[in-house]
């Protein structure tokens, strides 16, 4: 981890006015991309993401095909001017492995047994970045999913959890990703109560683990409550 | 719009708990964990005595025995079609099933029955793990010549005929053409005043949700 002299949490408040266990403004929008079969975007403050579904469709080249099942592939790129210094364009090794590890949060929601030999596509696309983005990338993964009309299990929220100067707190922002001592993304089912998704970048004790994990669960009911606003609004004129 | 406030549709979400399987019985669109029905769609609920179900807003086709299609043909074969039905899988008219009277494969050209690019009307057959099986051994069954294709969300298909028949009938006879409804999705449309048949279509794909839409696309024709 870098470090920094600046201090992180003063006063029982973080960089941004926020309280430990406050998230930064959330907005989200069904039905962004006309062409696409569902389409949403998310916004936890500053990070925004874009997520384009499509599918159940036929599957090429043909090896990649399963006869039992079908498949998720899934594509998480940022966009060159989502950062402050330009990204360079193109998958690297870090959007490859998010890629992956978000392919299988979304795994155990889709009923792709029903499906045999076709693919669901998701392609996200960050335009902002301020820290968390996969796990925005999963929120709009999710709505663009259900607005696409593929059966699923359940919704599945993202939202990131982590520990500051030994406070624990929610929904990091650039950074606090940067400079915790500890960042844990977390996906899950809301009405399941099953996580899919559970990363750790840093040092944290068994107990202070619980107890982000605790945090995060409780406070992505919010979240859930948001995706499904969104949901109900695009239908409802 | 005040009909809307007393008997709103019911919107569900993926995963949302809409029913114990002890009391209901559960339909499209729902799936039983424990003893507790779920929905898989974002869609609408319907619940009918102790049968639940939840028709879903958008999604693609998914083939099923006896279902009436519009497809088009992709592919011509040694025995057989390879058709686009609209669907994530492709359907396969074999010859036996194709036409009538008996050819030899080895000197009749099979482009002479169905070409590339032309469209049938047709009935799915079979379907089993995407492989999907179709027929034109149905009295319903023909090719349709000429026309135009456009498509709309299958699930939309029934609000689209309308009870009996009576929402295309009316499109029908106040535009002057001849309508064709696969159940996959697909419109085929041939007559005289085309477009405004589309547009009246499309109006309906939107606005499938809300009540009294037979009355406003009346109202839109006129």
């Amino acid at each position: 981890m870098m470090k920094t002299d600046e201090k992180m949490i003063v006063n029982g408040k973080r960089l941004d006015g926020r309280k430990p266990d406050e998230m930064r403004e959330i907005k989200m929008e069904v039905g962004v991309i006309p062409n696409a079969d569902g389409s949403a975007k998310v916004s936890f403050g500053k990070t925004t993401a874009i997520a384009a579904v499509y599918g159940p469709r036929k599957l090429f080249p043909r090896h990649k095909q399963k006869s039992d099942t079908g498949i998720i592939q899934y594509n998480y790129d940022m966009a060159t001017f989502s950062v402050d210094e330009r990204k360079r364009p193109g998958p690297g090794r870090r959007e490859t492995e998010i890629s992956k590890v978000s392919r299988l949060a979304l795994e155990p929601v889709l009923f792709l047994k029903d499906f045999p030999k076709t693919t669901v596509d998701v392609f996200i696309e960050i335009i902002e970045a301020d820290g968390s983005t996969r796990v925005t990338a999963i929120n709009a993964a999710s709505l663009a999913l259900a607005d696409a009309g593929v059966p699923m299990r359940d919704l599945i929220v993202g939202l990131s959890g982590g520990m500051v100067n030994g406070v624990p707190i929610i929904d990091l922002c650039g950074k606090e990703d940067n400079y915790c001592d500890a960042d844990v993304p977390i996906a899950f089912l809301p009405n399941k109560n099953e996580i899919t998704l559970l990363q750790m970048d840093g040092r944290l004790t068994p107990e202070e683990t619980k107890s982000i994990v605790r945090n995060v669960l409780h406070a992505g009911k919010e979240v859930y409550k948001k995706q499904v606003e969104a949901l109900k609004k695009k239908y409802s004129e | 719009m005040k009909k809307n406030d007393k008997k709103s549709r019911e919107i569900t979400v993926p995963g949302e708990l809409i029913g114990s399987s002890k009391t209901f019985k559960s339909g499209y669109g729902t799936y039983i964990e424990g003893d507790k029905i779920f929905s898989e769609f974002v869609g609408i609920l319907q619940k009918k005595d102790d049968y639940v179900s939840v028709i879903p807003l958008s999604g693609v086709y998914i083939p099923q025995r006896n279902d009436r299609i519009i497809g088009v043909i992709e592919e011509v074969q040694k025995f057989g079609w390879i058709v686009n039905v609209n669907s994530a899988w492709d359907g396969f008219l074999p010859t036996s099933e194709g036409i009538d009277d008996y050819v030899d494969v080895k000197k009749v050209k099979m482009e002479r029955y169905f070409d590339v690019g032309d469209i049938i009307y047709t009935q799915v057959n079979d379907h089993k793990k995407g492989d999907v099986q179709l027929t034109m051994r149905t009295p319903i069954a023909r090719k349709l010549r000429g026309g135009v294709i456009i498509k709309i969300t299958p699930s939309k298909v029934p609000r689209l005929i309308g009870k009996q028949g009576s929402m295309v009938t009316l499109i029908k006879e106040k535009t002057g053409t001849i309508i064709r409804v696969g159940q996959n999705g697909l419109v085929w449309i041939s007559g005289e005043n085309v477009d405004k048949a589309i547009k009246s279509i499309k109006m309906i794909e939107q606005k499938s949700h809300i009540f009294g839409l037979t009355e406003e696309i009346s109202k839109l024709l006129s």
